[in-house]
C-alpha cells in the first residue's frame, strides 16, 4: 500500500466489469482519479501495527451459532414474487438469452 | 483452435507415456425440508410451477437477511465424518461474488477459508483418494433457454435458489476413468446411505466437475482443464476419456494444453471450450457479515457421529472379510439400504450352515428373488434342497404345472376329454421347466388332479 | 400550538385524555408537510390517504380503551425501510417503481404498536452520504436555514422532525447517519448498539454496521421509540437475545456519580470555532448535576475515516450486487456517480491481491478501535464529544467531494465501527444553526446514554421551552 496507487484506464475498465457497471467515458476519467486519490488516503492505516491483531468481522462479538430449525414456512405467491419484474413469461423471470457454450 | 477428433474406445497407444491426474468437485443438494437460509420448501424438482417456493431471502429482495439451517450444517459435518475428515471447530460463511441472472444476490453464500470439513479420504480399489474439503453453500436458480415471440430468451425459476448444496473437493488422486467412476459410485452410495441427498444426477441433485491433466513423470502438471456440464456417470467416464485423448494429442505435438473450462457435449461426444468473459473471475470472498461465526463443539461432533450407522464401504469390507463374499456382489448390495438387514442375515445363516455365501447371494442377484415374499430362512432351506436335488417346493411345482396347462391349451383339453396319452407332453413341459429336478410321478398326479379331479 | 408540534409523549397524553384525535394530529402533520415539503424536500413519498385511514382506526381503538405504546402517533420513515405495498426507493432511481412484497421488522413493530406511517423521507441515494443532496429525488434542505444541508444520510427524517412535519421519525445509521443529521438539524438522534434493532427489511448499506434508530424531538421520545423497535428478530441472526429494557419507564435524570470521559483527540483544533466550547459548557452542566468529568485519550479519529471507508465500501459493493433489474427495479445504469464510486472502490478493496492490504487491514484496525473503547469503558460510563466538527454546511458542499461524508462523520465513525450506541442531543446554536453533542455508551448501555441525555436536556431552560405546550 505504501506505493502510490495510480489506476490505469485498463485497471479501471477491469474494475468496472467486475462491478457490473458501465460508466460513461467522461465519468470514467473522473472516477478513476478519485479512486486513486481515495486509495492513497487509506495509506494512513499503515501507521498502525496490526501484526498480532485479529480482524473484527462482527462488531459486538456477542453472537455465535445462530441457526433456524429445518421447518417450512410460507413463501411468496408466484404473483407476488414476479410483481416487480420488468419482464416475465409463464411464471418465469425473463432475461435476454444467455449462451453458456462458445465453441472454438 | 482445437482439432476435431472422435474418440475410439480403447485406442490409447500412448497409455504408458502419460498418466491422468484428476481431481473432482462434486456438488450434492441436501434433502432438508426447507432451504439453506430461509423457510421456503426445498423441493425444486417436484414443484408444480416455477417461482412458487420463494421469499425475500432466496429471491434476493432488498433488506433480506439469511439465517442458516441447522440440519444442513449437521448433515455436512456428518458427511465430512463419513469421509474421514477433520471437522473445523471454528467455521464461518463467506460471500462469493459474481454476476449471473441465476444468482439472486450477485453473490453466493459459500465457505472460503474455514469450511466445515477438511483433510479426509476415500479408499477405492485403485488406491486412496484424498478429500481436500467439504463445505456448505447455496444453490442457484434454474435457467432454461427458450424462444419467446421469436426472441431468444432465458427464463429463470428461483424454486431452486437457496437449496443447501454441499461441495466435496478431492485431491488430484484419481488416475483413470474407471477409478473416477468407482469413486463417484462410492460418494453417491454414501450420501444415499446417510439419507441426506437423493444424489440423482439426471435431476441435478448431484453434479460433477473434474479437473483433468496429464503427467509423464508423475509430477503435478502446470496446467489443468476444468470439465463441467457432466450430468451422468457415463458422461463422466466419457468426458474423462475424451480429455485424455485430446490432451495426449496436444502433448504429443509438443504443446501444452490450454488452462481452461470445457463442457461435455453429448451430441459431439467431446468436450468443448467454454470461453469466459474478458477479465478472469475474481470472486472477492469476504466473511458474510449477516451470519455470526459458527463454533462446533466436540460433543456436537460426537452426537453427529453417533447418528452414523455402518457406512456402505465399511459394510462391503465386512462382508468380504467375514463371509468371503465376492467383491462385485458386495459392491452391488452394500448400499441398498432396504436389503442390508436381509443380506446380513442370509450371510450369517449360510456361514453357520456351511453354504457357499456367493452361491446364495448369486441366486438372489441372478434369479431376482422377491425378497419381500421369501424369508431368509426359507431361502436358505430352498437353496439347501436345490443343492441336494431332492425336494422341490410344492408351490413352485404347482406354478410350473399351471404354466404348462396354460401354455398347452389344446393338449390339456385333449387330456380332459379323455385322451390319456396327452398327459405326456404336459409332464415333459414341467420337467423341462424344473430342469429335470421334479419327480415325474408327483407331476403326473397333480396334473391328473387339476384336469380330471 | 399546532398538534404537529407535539412530542410523542405529549401526543400520547393528549390522545389518552381525548383532548384531540389521532386523525387531527395526522392531518396537522400532513398539512405541515404540504406547506413545507416543496422547500425542505424531506419526503420522497407521502401516504396521505393510508395515513388518515390508519389514524381513524387508531381513534376507534383509543375509544375502546386499547393501550398500545405508540397508538395514533404519526411517524416519518426513512425511505430505506421496506413498506409492504408502499413504494420504497432508497432515494435511487434504480428503485423508482419498487413496491416491496414485505415490510421491514421495524415497520411491522411500529405498526403493531399503533403508529401511523405518514410517508417516506429523503436520504442520500442508498444512504451514501452525509448531506442528503446525493438523493436522486433532489436535495433535502435544513429547516433552520434552507441554504444549508440537513446532513445525512437520514437528512429527511431529521429535517421532518426539526420542521414539525411529524411527531416521530425513524432513520438508520451506518456511521453517523442518525447522529450527524440530528446534530445539524438540532434534534435528538439515537444510534442503538449494532444488533439491538433488527435490520431485516432495511436496504443494506454496510451489513456489519447498519443500526436503525429513532430521530425525535426529545430524549424521552427516543426512549419510547427504542423500546418499541428493539429486540431479537428471528429474521436477523445478528440481533441480540438480550432483554429489551423499559427504557422509557426507567428513564432517570439522576446522574450522580456517573463518570464521563472527554477524549482530547475529539476536541479537534480544526473543528469549527465555538463547537468544542458549547460541548464543554454542556459537560459543565452535567458536572453540576453530579457527574464526574475526566479527560481521556483515544486513538486519533483520522484512522477511523480510512477504516470506515474501506469496510463500508466493500460491504456496499457486495450489497448493491443484487440490484440487477431482473427481479425488481431498474438496471444498474441508473446508479448515480456516488454509488458507482463506492461500488468500485469496494470491489477493488476486496479483489484478489488487494484484500489483505485493504479489507483485512481495515478489519484489523477496526479491532484496535473496539479495543480502544473497551479500555476506555473500564474507567468511564460514557464518552462525550461533539457530534460533528461543523454546523450545517452550505448546499452544494458535498458535490465533487468524494470523501465528504467520511470527513463530516469523523467523530462518529470509530464508535460505529465498534458497534457501540450513541446519541446526539442539541447543546446550543452558532448563529441560527444548531450544534450537537454526542454521548457514546458501552454495548447495550442505551439506558445509561438516554439517562445522561435526559438529565442534561431537562436541566436546560432553552430546551424545555421548545416543547412547552
Amino acid at each position: 500500500m505504501s506505493k502510490k496507487v495510480n489506476l490505469s484506464p485498463k485497471d479501471f475498465s477491469n474494475l468496472a466489469t467486475l462491478s457490473n457497471l458501465s460508466p460513461s467515458k467522461e465519468e470514467s476519467d473522473t472516477i478513476r482519479n478519485q479512486l486513486s486519490e481515495a486509495l492513497n488516503a487509506m495509506d494512513v492505516l499503515n501507521e498502525l501495527d496490526t501484526k498480532d491483531v485479529a480482524p473484527l468481522n462482527h462488531p459486538t462479538g456477542e453472537m455465535v451459532n445462530v441457526y433456524r430449525k429445518d421447518e417450512v414456512t410460507s413463501s411468496l405467491s408466484q404473483k407476488e414474487a414476479l410483481s416487480n419484474a420488468k419482464s416475465t413469461h409463464n411464471g418465469y423471470f425473463q432475461v435476454d438469452a444467455i449462451f453458456e457454450d462458445q465453441e472454438n | 483452435m482445437h482439432t476435431k477428433h472422435l474418440w475410439i474406445g480403447g485406442k490409447m497407444n500412448s497409455k504408458a507415456k502419460y498418466t491422468p491426474v484428476i481431481g473432482a468437485e462434486i456438488h450434492v443438494e441436501l434433502k432438508t425440508k426447507s432451504k439453506m437460509f430461509c423457510g421456503c420448501k426445498n423441493d425444486p424438482f417436484k414443484a408444480e410451477k416455477p417461482n412458487i417456493y420463494t421469499c425475500p431471502v432466496c429471491l434476493g429482495l432488498p433488506g433480506a437477511i439469511p439465517v442458516p439451517n441447522k440440519k444442513a450444517i449437521d448433515w455436512t459435518i456428518m458427511l465430512g465424518l463419513a469421509l474421514n475428515c477433520q471437522i473445523n471447530k471454528e467455521s464461518k460463511f463467506d460471500r462469493k461474488h459474481y454476476f449471473y441472472p441465476d444468482l439472486a444476490k450477485g453473490y453466493q453464500i459459500s465457505q472460503y477459508d474455514e469450511p466445515f470439513c477438511v483433510n479426509g479420504f476415500v479408499e477405492t480399489s485403485f488406491g486412496r483418494v484424498g478429500i481436500t474439503r467439504v463445505h456448505l453453500e447455496e444453490d442457484t436458480a434454474k435457467l432454461q433457454h427458450a424462444k419467446v415471440k421469436g426472441k431468444n430468451v432465458s427464463l429463470i425459476d428461483f424454486n431452486r435458489s437457496g437449496v443447501p448444496l454441499v461441495e466435496i473437493v478431492t485431491e488430484p488422486d484419481i488416475h483413470s476413468s474407471d477409478q473416477a467412476k468407482e469413486f463417484l459410485n462410492i460418494i453417491r452410495n454414501l450420501v444415499r446411505s446417510l439419507d441426506i441427498s437423493d444424489a440423482n444426477m439426471e435431476q441435478g441433485s448431484m453434479r460433477l466437475e473434474a479437473n483433468i491433466s496429464l503427467t509423464s513423470d508423475g509430477s503435478l502438471p502446470d496446467y489443468k482443464v476444468e470439465v463441467k456440464n457432466i450430468n451422468s456417470f457415463r458422461f463422466f467416464g466419457l468426458s474423462v476419456k475424451s480429455e485424455i485423448t485430446r490432451q495426449t494429442e496436444i502433448l504429443e505435438s509438443g504443446k501444452t494444453p490450454k488452462q481452461e473450462t470445457r463442457g461435455w457435449r453429448e451430441d459431439k461426444k467431446t468436450t468443448v471450450s467454454q470461453r469466459l468473459k474478458e477479465g478472469a473471475a475474481d470472486y472477492r470472498y469476504f466473511p458474510e457479515p449477516d451470519i455470526p461465526p459458527i463454533v462446533i463443539s466436540q460433543s456436537q461432533i460426537d452426537s453427529i457421529k453417533s447418528q452414523i450407522t455402518e457406512l456402505p464401504q465399511e459394510r462391503k469390507q465386512r462382508w468380504i472379510d467375514e463371509y468371503g463374499l465376492r467383491s462385485d456382489y458386495a459392491t452391488l448390495l452394500c448400499s441398498q439400504k432396504d436389503l442390508v438387514l436381509y443380506i446380513d442375515k442370509v450371510l450369517k445363516e449360510s456361514k453357520k450352515e456351511n453354504i457357499d455365501s456367493n452361491k446364495v447371494i448369486g441366486q438372489i442377484i441372478n434369479k431376482k428373488i422377491d425378497l419381500k415374499k421369501v424369508s431368509p430362512e426359507d431361502l436358505l432351506t430352498k437353496i439347501k434342497d436345490d443343492q441336494s436335488g431332492k425336494i422341490i417346493d410344492n408351490q413352485e411345482l404347482e406354478s410350473w404345472i399351471d404354466q404348462a396347462i396354460k401354455d398347452l391349451p389344446k393338449v390339456s383339453k385333449d387330456y380332459q376329454d379323455g385322451k390319456d396319452n396327452a398327459i405326456g407332453s404336459l409332464i415333459g413341459k414341467v420337467m423341462s421347466m424344473s430342469k429335470g429336478q421334479a419327480d415325474g410321478k408327483t407331476v403326473k398326479e397333480i396334473i391328473h388332479k387339476k384336469l380330471r379331479g | 400550538m399546532k398538534l404537529n408540534e407535539l412530542t410523542i409523549t405529549n401526543t400520547l397524553k393528549g390522545l389518552e385524555n381525548h383532548d384531540f384525535s389521532s386523525e387531527e394530529v395526522t392531518k396537522d402533520c400532513l398539512s405541515k408537510i404540504g406547506q413545507t415539503n416543496k422547500k425542505i424536500n424531506s419526503f420522497i413519498s407521502i401516504f396521505e390517504e393510508e395515513a388518515i385511514a390508519s389514524a381513524k382506526i387508531a381513534d376507534e381503538k383509543i375509544k375502546k380503551g386499547d393501550k398500545l405504546p405508540l397508538l395514533g402517533v404519526p411517524f416519518a420513515i426513512k425511505d430505506n425501510f421496506l413498506t409492504k405495498d408502499r413504494r420504497t426507493t432508497a432515494a435511487s432511481k434504480v428503485l423508482d417503481d419498487y413496491i416491496p412484497q414485505y415490510s421491514s421488522t421495524v415497520i411491522r413493530k411500529l405498526e403493531y404498536a399503533g403508529a401511523i406511517i405518514l410517508g417516506k423521507t429523503n436520504l442520500d441515494a442508498w444512504c451514501h452520504g452525509s448531506s442528503t443532496e446525493t438523493s436522486d429525488y433532489g436535495s433535502c434542505k435544513n429547516p433552520h436555514d434552507t441554504n444549508t444541508l440537513p446532513g445525512g444520510s437520514s437528512g429527511g427524517s431529521a429535517a421532518a422532525i426539526s420542521s414539525n412535519q411529524t411527531i416521530g421519525s425513524i432513520g438508520s445509521e451506518t456511521a453517523g447517519s442518525i447522529r450527524q443529521p440530528a446534530s445539524w438539524c438540532g434534534v435528538v438522534g439515537l444510534k442503538p448498539t449494532y444488533g439491538r434493532v433488527s435490520r431485516y427489511g432495511v436496504i443494506a448499506m454496510g451489513s456489519s454496521l447498519d443500526s436503525p434508530g429513532p430521530l425525535t424531538k426529545t430524549t424521552e421520545d427516543a426512549a419510547k421509540v427504542l423500546e418499541v423497535i428493539s429486540g431479537l428478530d428471528k429474521f436477523d441472526g445478528t440481533t441480540s437475545p438480550k432483554k429489551v429494557e423499559n427504557y422509557h419507564k426507567n428513564l432517570s435524570a439522576d446522574i450522580k456519580g456517573m463518570t464521563i470521559g472527554i477524549p482530547k483527540e475529539y476536541l479537534m483544533e480544526d473543528s469549527q470555532e465555538g463547537i468544542n466550547q458549547l460541548v464543554l459548557d454542556a459537560a459543565k452542566q452535567m458536572e453540576k448535576l453530579g457527574a464526574k468529568i475526566v479527560e481521556i485519550s483515544m486513538l486519533d479519529p483520522k484512522y477511523s475515516i480510512a477504516v470506515y471507508t474501506i469496510v463500508q465500501r466493500s460491504e456496499v459493493s457486495s450489497n448493491l450486487s443484487r440490484f440487477d433489474g431482473i427481479r425488481y427495479g431498474n438496471d444498474r445504469s441508473l446508479m448515480g456517480p456516488e454509488a458507482k464510486r463506492r461500488i468500485m472502490l469496494g470491489t477493488y478493496a476486496l479483489s484478489s491481491g488487494y484484500y489483505d492490504a485493504y479489507y483485512k487491514k481495515a478489519q484489523k484496525v477496526r479491532m484496535l478501535l473496539k479495543k480502544d473503547f473497551e479500555r476506555v469503558f473500564q474507567s468511564v460510563d460514557t464518552v462525550l464529544a461533539p457530534t460533528s466538527p461543523s454546523t450545517a454546511l452550505p448546499v452544494g458542499s458535498s458535490l465533487n467531494h468524494p470523501m465528504f461524508g467520511e470527513i463530516a462523520d469523523v467523530l462518529v465513525e470509530a464508535s460505529s465501527m465498534a458497534g457501540l450506541t450513541g446519541i446526539n442531543i442539541p447543546v446550543g446554536f452558532i448563529g441560527k444553526l444548531p450544534v450537537g453533542m454526542q454521548i457514546i455508551g458501552n454495548y447495550f448501555q442505551e439506558q445509561t446514554v438516554l439517562n445522561l441525555a435526559h438529565a442534561y436536556e431537562t436541566s436546560v431552560d432553552w430546551r424545555q421551552n421548545e416543547f412547552k405546550s
